[in-house]
């Protein structure tokens, strides 16, 4: 569990990135911190493996201030997954996911044993280990740096818009298997990021900030689109401009087309006898995730 | 053409290499010369470029401090420390490592400040010991820019170490100053040449180190993503 207790953070220029913030993100959730650029949601991230420390206030892990821990023991017991991996470039792919396990001692072995582990979990082939990461694609890194972040099977795991540097298909395929990972090994993850639909595909939890890290709605992705607390929310998630409000409507063949507020096609309603039919149920979707809720056009 | 041809007869001439005064001697002086200013001002350079590199603090003043000592006139700096330290080779060894400080220390702290901050800031957040930040990165990716300014600090001194017979040293100024007291040109431009084939064998020797410096990682990515 980590927690911050009215923290603040005030830059040697005078800039305030964070005021009298004050958040729970409970044990094995995913929480994402959402907003634009500049609204203290690394700053604060980082405020967790004491990367910055607050001006005034507390982060507490477990209970316990951060401020008390030595920083570099602090850091080998936190994952950290950055944009753009921050792989180092004259080591290979297993001594790269090996960083973290060798700093704390362990044998070479064992080390080695654990990095094998690490890439079959992430989804990498066991023939990249003795890669460079200048030799991998930019989603192939983004896997050895959360094999690297998870290796030394630490209770937190930080996560920089790891995802913000690959291509859509393999950003999605990412997120995809991060909340499969989240599933299987229950790490606390705080993850990072200033897409917001990113932030409703992978958060058990959303913070969404506005500057200076006020919080502008705390909530479950369900709540977010079906609540929205105000125009700054709305305006985030694109409720006001018609992206997240869906029409059915009857297509050709008779299937039923989801479009939006701008008649553009966002999916297939799929029923529970798995065919169209006239539209009457309301609309489940299919994987059980979160879902705009959808009304009746009035013209469909 | 025709004194040059004489000069290389000259060095050609086996009668010239042997003895405690022969160009085999001389050059082997020479290159001794050099390579001892490089290491001493290697082991006052580097120290502190890696400082610089590191913390980034006195990086101002390392710069004012190697383009300053770039523009000193060699030959006034080894007038002066001849006059101070007396004949012998302390004076011209100690104006040989003033020359080679600053390519040094630039090269030592411009290595460090080449390495991607985004690597060593991930690095610290993996919970590397400012000691293994230095010793584990920016050492072995700063070191081909390191060898590039040991490369170029060593071409000078080799240039500049035939002043050395200027104030009673030897190597192979020896035959520069003896000829254009005893107006044998043959044996002035002979060892000149002499100064310019140790200068381009140096080069080649450095440029290979350099390559040899790359760590394989970074050659991959040079060589593009399938190599």
């Amino acid at each position: 569990m980590i927690s911050y207790r009215s923290v603040t953070k005030r830059f040697a220029d005078g800039t305030v990135a964070v005021q009298d913030f004050s958040l729970d993100v409970p044990r094995g959730t995913l929480t994402v911190l959402a907003g634009s650029s500049g609204c203290g949601k690394t700053t604060l991230m980082r405020m967790v493996n004491r990367m910055v420390d607050p001006s005034s206030g507390q982060v507490l892990v477990d209970g316990e201030d951060v401020a008390g821990r030595d920083p570099v023991a602090l850091r080998r017991r936190i994952g950290y997954v950055m944009q753009n991996s921050g792989l180092l470039p004259h080591r290979t792919v297993a001594q790269n996911i090996a960083t973290v396990p060798r700093l704390n001692g362990v044998d070479r072995r064992a080390a080695r044993r654990r990095t094998g582990e690490m890439m079959e979990l992430v989804g990498l082939d066991a023939k990249l280990a003795d890669r460079y990461p200048a030799q991998l694609s930019g989603g192939q890194q983004q896997r050895v740096g959360v094999a690297r972040g998870l290796a030394a099977d630490p209770d937190i795991l930080l996560m920089d818009e790891p995802f913000g540097a690959v291509d859509p298909l393999v950003r999605s395929e990412l997120q995809r298997q991060l909340r499969q990972l989240h599933g299987q090994i229950g790490t606390t993850i705080l993850f990072v990021t200033h897409d917001m639909d990113e932030a409703l595909a992978l958060g058990d939890q959303i913070v969404l900030l506005r500057a200076g890290a006020d919080i502008a709605q705390q909530g479950t992705p369900r709540e977010f689109v079906a609540e929205p607390a105000n125009d700054f929310v709305r305006t985030f998630l694109g409720l006001d401009r018609g992206q997240r409000t869906l029409h059915r409507e009857r297509a050709a063949d008779g299937s039923i087309v989801v479009v939006d507020a701008h008649g553009r096609p966002a999916g297939v309603l799929a029923e529970p006898d798995g065919r169209p039919d006239d539209g009457a149920h309301p609309g489940a979707a299919a994987d059980g995730g979160p879902r705009p809720g959808i009304q009746d056009a009035p013209g469909a | 053409m025709n004194q040059l041809w004489e000069a290389v007869l000259w060095c050609l001439d086996p009668a010239h290499w042997t003895g405690p005064s022969g160009i085999a001697a001389r050059s082997l002086e020479h290159l001794g010369y050099t390579l001892l200013a490089v290491v001493i001002a290697a082991a006052i350079a580097v120290p502190i470029g890696w400082w610089v590199g590191h913390t980034g603090r006195g990086r101002g003043a390392a710069v004012a401090l190697s383009g300053a000592a770039r523009a000193l006139p060699t030959l006034g700096v080894l007038t002066l420390t001849a006059l101070l330290l007396g004949i012998g080779l302390a004076g011209p060894m100690t104006a040989f490592v003033i020359l080679a400080v600053p390519s040094i220390l630039a090269a030592a702290y411009a290595g460090f400040e080449a390495v991607d901050r985004r690597v060593i800031d991930a690095a610290r957040a993996q919970g590397y010991t400012g000691a293994q930040v230095l010793w584990q990165i920016e050492v072995p990716l700063g070191l081909p820019v390191l060898v590039g300014g040991l490369r170029s600090a060593a071409l000078q001194v080799v240039a500049t170490a035939t002043l050395a017979a200027y104030v009673g040293a030897g190597g192979l100024g020896r035959y520069l100053f003896l000829g254009l007291k005893t107006q044998d040109y043959a044996m002035m431009l002979g060892s000149s040449l002499l100064v310019v084939v140790l200068a381009l064998v140096l080069d080649g020797v450095f440029a290979l180190a350099g390559r040899a410096a790359v760590p394989r990682g970074v050659t991959v990515a040079r060589r593009g993503v399938n190599a």
